[in-house]
Formats: C-alpha cells, sequence, structure tokens
C-alpha cells in the first residue's frame, strides 16, 4: 500500500466539526406537502395575496414536474411529503442581539461566527438565518443611512412590497426546474437586498444560514438587486448540524444588476457531508443561483467554495443581457469520503462585447465524485463576445473521480472562446519533495491543494479567504492531508 | 554522520546496489562518481527514504542510527537534506510559505522557537544574496516557471536555510553554465566547516574542479570498486571509467 494511501485511509475518519444540534423550541407545522400547507405558510408569514397565488401556481406546476436526472450524482428518491415545510425557534421579532436566545448565539460561537464580535470589529453586517426565520440583523441603521436595504425576505415583502412584486422571479421564474419550482411554491425565508443608484454598499452584506430542525427542509430564498451604478459585495456562508436522516436543501438567488453596477456573490458552503464511510446523513444540496446583467456595463461576479454536503447540484449562472456586461465565476469545490458534487456555471451571452470568465478548480479525495458541468452560450447578437473558461481536477488517491463537460454553443461567428482543462494527481514527487524538507505529507497536501486553487481564493472577501483556507484544511485533513 | 554497511538495494526486485559500504565523518566531502546506470540516484533515493526503493541487505546509519525504517521527513527532520536532480514544480505554492513552513517543521522537532513572517523574511533576505537571487523569488511559485540554474541555486538556498548537518548534493551540476556552478560552489564552499558533512553525487568531475572532496568514490554496477583522494576524480575525467570496469 503506498504512503499517500495511508495516509488517506487514516484519516478518513475525521468527524464533522460542527456537527452539534441546538436545543431550541421550535414551532413545526406536521411534514406533508399540499395546497393547504401552502397556504399556512404563507399565512403564518401574513404574505399579501399576489405571493400565495405566486405560490400556488408554482405548486401546481411542480406536480406535474419530475426530478432531474441528468446530473451525475446518485441519491435515494426523496418523500416530499415527509418534509416539514415550515419550522421557526419559538422567540422572534427580536430588537436587537441581546435578546437574541443565549443558546442561539452560542451555536454561532461555536461556528466561530460570534454576531457581537462580527458587529464590532469586522465591520460586516449579519442577517443570520436560523432555520427559516431571521433572527437578528445588525447594522441595519448604518445601511439605512447609506439607503441600502437589507433584510429578510418576508420582511421585504411586507416592508417593500412593491420591490418583491417587480423583482421577483425575473431571472429564475417559478417554472425554471424541478427545485427551483419547489422552493417557489414553499420558500419560507431568506434574504433581500437591494442598492440604490449610484450607492456604493459600505460593509460585505453577511448570511449565515444553518439548518437545524430535524426533518425540515429548508427553502430560501435571496433576491439582490444593484441599481444603476452601485456595487455591493454579498457573503453567504453555511454549516449545519449532524443529522441521520437526509436534509434537503433547494435554495433559489437571484441577482439583477441595471446599468454600471456590480454584484460580487460569495459562497463558502459547509454542510455537513455525510458519514465518512457509508455517507449517510448528508445535506443535499440542490439550488438554483442566477444573475442577470440587465443594462450595460454590469458586472456579476459569483465565487463559491464548495466543501460540503453529501450531493450537490449547482450551477451559478449569469445571463449577459446589456451590452459591455460582464460575467464572472469562479470556484473550488472538493469531495471528499462519499460525497458527490455536479457543479458548474452557465453564461448566456446576449448583448454586445459581452464578456465572462470561468475558472473552476474540482479536487476529488476519498470516493469522492465531482463533475464541472458548464454552459457557454454565445447567442446572434452577442457581437464580439468574449468567454475564457479553465476548468483544472486534482485527484487525491485512485478511488475518486473528476469528470468535466463543457458545453459551448456559439451563434454568432465573431465570438472568441477560450477552454483550458487539466486533470493532474497529487504527485509523489512533489509529496516526497515536501517530505524531504521536513513537511509532513498532511502539511504538504494542504499546501499543494491551496496553492491550485490559489486564483479562485484570491476572488474571496478577506474574511472568506481565510476561512476558506481553514475548511480546505478540515476538510481534506478527513482525506489526505 | 553516516554509516552504510553492505547495502543491497533497488527498485521492482531488481537489485541496483550490490554491497555498498561508505563511512563519512563529520567536515567531510566525499564525492561519489558514476556512469548513467551505475546506481547513483537510487543510493540517493534510498539514503533520503523514498517510496519504492527497497533494502534487501545491509544497514544506513545516520548519527550512530539506524534510519532504514524512518520516514523522509523524520531522516529530514534529523538533519539529512538532498539537493534534487530534478528540483519539483509546486504550482501555486509560494516560495517563502513553502521555506518558512520546511524551517519551522525543523525548529518546532527540534523544541525551538519557530519563526514569525517577519524573522523568516530577514532571515530569506541574506540566505537570497548568498546564492545571488533576488527578492522576487520570494512572489514567485516553487521551481514555476524558474530555468535550470535557478531551480539549482534553489536547491542550495533551501539547504543553506535549513542548515542540514548531511547535505547530498545530487548531479547539482547537471545543466549548469559555469556562472551559475560557481555560485552553486561558492555557497556550498561557505557553508562547510568541521561538523558538516557532505556527499557530492556527479556524473563529470566539472563540480568537483569548484568543491574539493576529501574522497572520491567510483561507483560501477552498484558497487564502490574504487576510492582515492581528490585526485581520483580527475584521472578519471582522463581516463574514462572503462579501466575500473572488469
Amino acid at each position: 500500500m503506498s504512503n499517500e494511501q495511508q495516509i488517506i485511509d487514516s484519516n478518513l475518519n475525521k468527524e464533522y466539526e460542527y456537527g452539534f444540534v441546538t436545543d431550541i423550541e421550535s414551532e413545526t407545522i406536521p411534514p406533508g406537502l399540499n395546497e393547504d400547507v401552502i397556504r399556512i405558510i404563507s399565512q403564518k408569514k401574513d404574505e399579501p395575496q399576489w405571493l400565495l397565488e405566486w405560490r400556488l401556481k408554482a405548486f401546481r406546476r411542480w406536480t406535474k414536474m419530475k426530478d432531474p436526472d441528468w446530473a451525475k450524482v446518485k441519491y435515494p428518491d426523496i418523500d416530499y411529503q415527509s418534509i416539514s415545510y415550515y419550522s421557526a425557534p419559538k422567540k422572534k421579532e427580536l430588537s436587537s442581539l441581546d435578546e437574541v436566545d443565549p443558546q442561539l448565539l452560542e451555536t454561532y460561537n461555536k461556528l466561530g461566527i460570534p454576531l457581537e464580535e462580527q458587529k464590532m470589529l469586522s465591520g460586516v453586517a449579519v442577517d443570520a438565518v436560523f432555520d427559516s426565520v431571521s433572527i437578528a440583523t445588525t447594522f441595519k441603521d448604518e445601511l439605512k443611512k447609506a439607503g441600502v436595504i437589507f433584510c429578510s425576505f418576508s420582511e421585504a415583502v411586507k416592508d417593500y412590497p412593491e420591490l418583491v412584486q417587480k423583482y421577483l422571479g425575473t431571472v429564475v421564474p417559478y417554472t425554471d426546474n424541478y427545485f427551483a419550482t419547489l422552493n417557489s411554491a414553499v420558500f419560507t425565508d431568506g434574504s433581500f437586498v437591494y442598492i440604490p443608484k449610484g450607492v456604493r454598499c459600505p460593509m460585505e452584506l453577511s448570511t449565515y444560514f444553518r439548518i437545524n430542525e430535524a426533518n425540515t427542509g429548508q427553502f430560501e430564498r435571496t433576491l439582490i438587486i444593484a441599481d444603476e451604478g452601485s456595487h455591493v459585495s454579498y457573503l453567504e456562508g453555511c454549516t449545519a448540524p449532524m443529522r441521520d436522516e437526509n436534509q434537503l436543501h433547494a435554495a433559489v438567488v437571484e441577482l439583477v444588476a441595471h446599468k454600471d453596477s456590480t454584484i460580487k456573490y460569495s459562497t463558502v458552503q459547509n454542510w455537513y457531508p455525510g458519514h465518512p464511510e457509508t455517507g449517510a446523513g448528508g445535506i443535499y444540496n440542490f439550488v438554483t443561483k442566477r444573475g442577470t446583467c440587465l443594462e450595460e456595463n454590469s458586472r456579476i461576479s459569483w465565487t463559491q467554495v464548495e466543501t460540503g454536503s453529501a450531493v450537490t447540484w449547482k450551477y451559478p449562472s449569469c445571463i449577459l443581457k446589456g451590452n459591455n456586461s460582464v460575467g464572472e465565476f469562479y470556484s473550488v469545490a472538493v469531495t471528499n469520503n462519499h460525497q458527490q458534487a455536479d457543479t458548474g456555471t452557465k453564461m448566456i451571452h446576449l448583448g454586445k462585447n459581452t464578456k465572462s470568465t470561468i475558472i473552476s478548480k474540482g479536487i476529488s479525495a476519498g470516493k469522492g465524485q465531482q463533475t464541472y458541468r458548464g454552459e457557454v452560450k454565445i447567442m446572434k447578437g452577442a457581437e464580439q463576445a468574449r468567454n475564457f473558461s479553465q476548468c483544472d481536477s486534482i485527484l487525491i488517491g485512485s478511488d475518486c473521480g473528476a469528470h468535466t463537460f463543457p458545453y459551448i454553443d456559439v451563434r454568432n461567428p465573431t465570438a472568441q472562446m477560450e477552454h483550458e482543462a487539466t486533470t493532474s494527481n497529487i504527485g509523489e514527487d512533489q509529496l516526497f519533495y515536501c517530505n524531504q524538507r521536513g513537511i509532513s505529507s498532511e502539511d504538504a497536501v494542504s499546501m499543494i491543494v491551496n496553492g491550485f486553487c490559489k486564483e479562485v481564493f484570491k476572488e474571496l472577501p478577506m474574511e472568506f479567504a481565510v476561512e476558506a483556507t481553514k475548511l480546505m484544511e478540515v476538510t481534506l485533513e478527513g482525506s489526505v492531508g | 554522520m553516516l554509516n552504510i554497511q553492505d547495502l543491497h538495494a533497488g527498485v521492482d526486485n531488481k537489485e541496483i546496489l550490490k554491497g555498498l559500504n561508505l563511512e563519512i565523518k563529520p567536515g567531510e566531502m566525499h564525492a561519489v562518481m558514476g556512469r548513467n546506470g551505475s546506481g547513483k540516484s537510487t543510493l540517493s533515493n534510498v539514503i533520503t527514504g523514498r517510496e519504492g526503493f527497497h533494502i534487501s541487505k545491509g544497514n544506513i546509519e545516520y548519527k550512530g542510527q539506524s534510519i532504514i525504517e524512518w520516514s523522509p521527513e523524520k531522516r529530514a527532520l534529523a538533519g539529512l537534506f538532498m539537493s534534487f536532480q530534478y528540483p519539483v514544480v509546486m504550482p501555486g505554492v509560494n516560495n517563502t510559505y513553502f521555506l518558512k513552513a520546511a524551517l519551522n517543521a525543523k525548529l518546532k522537532h527540534h523544541g525551538k522557537q519557530e519563526l514569525d513572517a517577519a524573522g523568516f523574511l530577514k532571515l530569506i533576505k541574506e540566505k537570497l544574496t548568498e546564492v545571488d537571487m533576488d527578492t522576487s523569488y520570494l512572489q514567485r511559485a516553487v521551481n514555476e516557471g524558474f530555468s535550470g540554474g535557478e531551480k539549482k541555486r534553489n536547491e542550495i538556498l533551501q539547504m543553506l536555510t535549513l542548515e542540514p548537518e548531511l547535505a547530498i548534493l545530487d548531479e547539482t551540476d547537471s545543466g549548469l553554465d559555469i556562472d551559475a556552478l560557481k555560485i552553486i560552489a561558492d555557497g556550498v564552499n561557505r557553508y562547510r566547516n568541521k561538523e558538516r558533512s557532505f556527499l557530492v553525487i556527479t556524473h563529470y568531475q566539472r563540480l568537483l574542479k569548484y568543491i574539493e572532496p576529501d574522497i572520491v568514490h567510483v561507483l560501477i554496477d552498484g558497487k564502490f570498486v574504487k576510492s582515492g583522494g581528490k585526485e581520483l576524480a580527475i584521472e578519471l575525467e582522463e581516463k574514462g571509467y572503462s579501466w575500473l570496469e572488469s
């Protein structure tokens, strides 16, 4: 048995650090999904009639749809009737952090994201979503001064119904796909951001998601609108406690960028990946993320670091409608043990001189299976469109796999396309070189992997870059070192 | 320092070293010369503990302890260093980060205070001038885009920084022009002292003009067939190896 293999085997049992459950009384409706459940959700949230109708249309549509089966992932059929579609911690409507359940704050402390500390030190406003209802939103006042709206989705429905109605479903329509349609029917909360004309958001906006309630599906909905000439950077990070039964997460994120605006959306995802040896109990992460560069000179940038979940199905995409608009996708995905990921992006070029960049770094270890699936589409009117794609995979050990499916569809002869792809192993020579300098194999692998991911990590905001590097170490300590 | 007794070793059941004996005392510079295929690189790989090389008989002692069961990093931490014939590229891994990690691993192993970023930077800047490299090195990835000469200078820089007690220079002269060769030889010569030992493995005696060995061994078919002073290297240069082959 090779040295590398021994290290992999001896470390495969690394426990999920964030596997704990917070004991808070929750208000949960019984499992099951039908029109009545949707009416209850809408009623509990005191929603306007149009939104209930939108949900119902989505639900009726969904009942006629089928699970997508084209992704290179395997998981048992999900029993949607066994999921509870609404769960909220009982104490709510808090005006300050002091009123937040101390146990909940402790949970955040365990995750290394104490709100208080963030409030004081990092200047990051936090909209903490615990299960389905937002608990605490900080920095609201300061953002208000700048005219920025950053609140939970439910609040936005109450306070800014015209904005929500104008934009909801314009990027990801309720008919879009199986999981997005399900989300449209049953979403409970999420985040809402509006940056007014000419405003540069004074701080990074951040939401930490956390799935807590056993047997509760998590259906978040996020809508971010950048008005003309504005700029916003949004951070999303997730960890989930350990569970025996699988947990479904089907979120929808919609981004709308108006003229001359920029939206930067960064994700660090660290959900429970399942039991290291059997893969049991991990999160199913079936997410629809899409942004539209609606008008000229707008820019949308997705950066993701995906280290968790048992099954990931996720393609943050950009529709480049405005002339001279720019779409970017920077991704690091890690699959270890029994994790499966089918992830990538879509860049749809509609406007003239539109430009897109795709940098995807995949790391597979243990029995992990990973697929990059990307589509670049240059439509007829997209004169002088340009795309650069780079998809690199690294394999650690001999039981994992990496697959690349780049689809390219060019309908305008002036397009310039570049595609580069590599697959490599962590070489015995690299490990030996490090060992000969006194560096352990574990540290060597972490060093090599971080070097491999550098192009993506440098796109992350500072706070996340540190977390991402640490996460990679934790994730791969599990598998190679 | 190093004591090799009746060493039989090889790869994939093929015996390459066939009963090799070598004793290097503290402060000595030994040179091993031989043709391609004589077992030179097997010798360096076996001493440093590379995976895939098997010892079927004999022993290797380093500072009085048998090291044949030791991992490569344990040997390295104990003061054994090899300048690679083909230094490995580590894409995206910064030189500063790499070398600091290596140095701190060693300091930690010996129960010493690890260096912080500022302390390391000060140290590395001094060492860089010794091998005539500029500070742009600090921003580059390990051996990525390095010329042949730069790679070898990087090996010597790492040696000077990690301060090993026994350094194996494996074909360090290959692919070097005369200026780079002199820089490297100067670095090695300055590093020589009464406690530090070297094993220089080379095909030609070119490097030995600049780094004078105390003892030269001729390796043919996995055994030392002749050992002598530095003049043996010159003799080999003139006569070739065939007169020593039986």
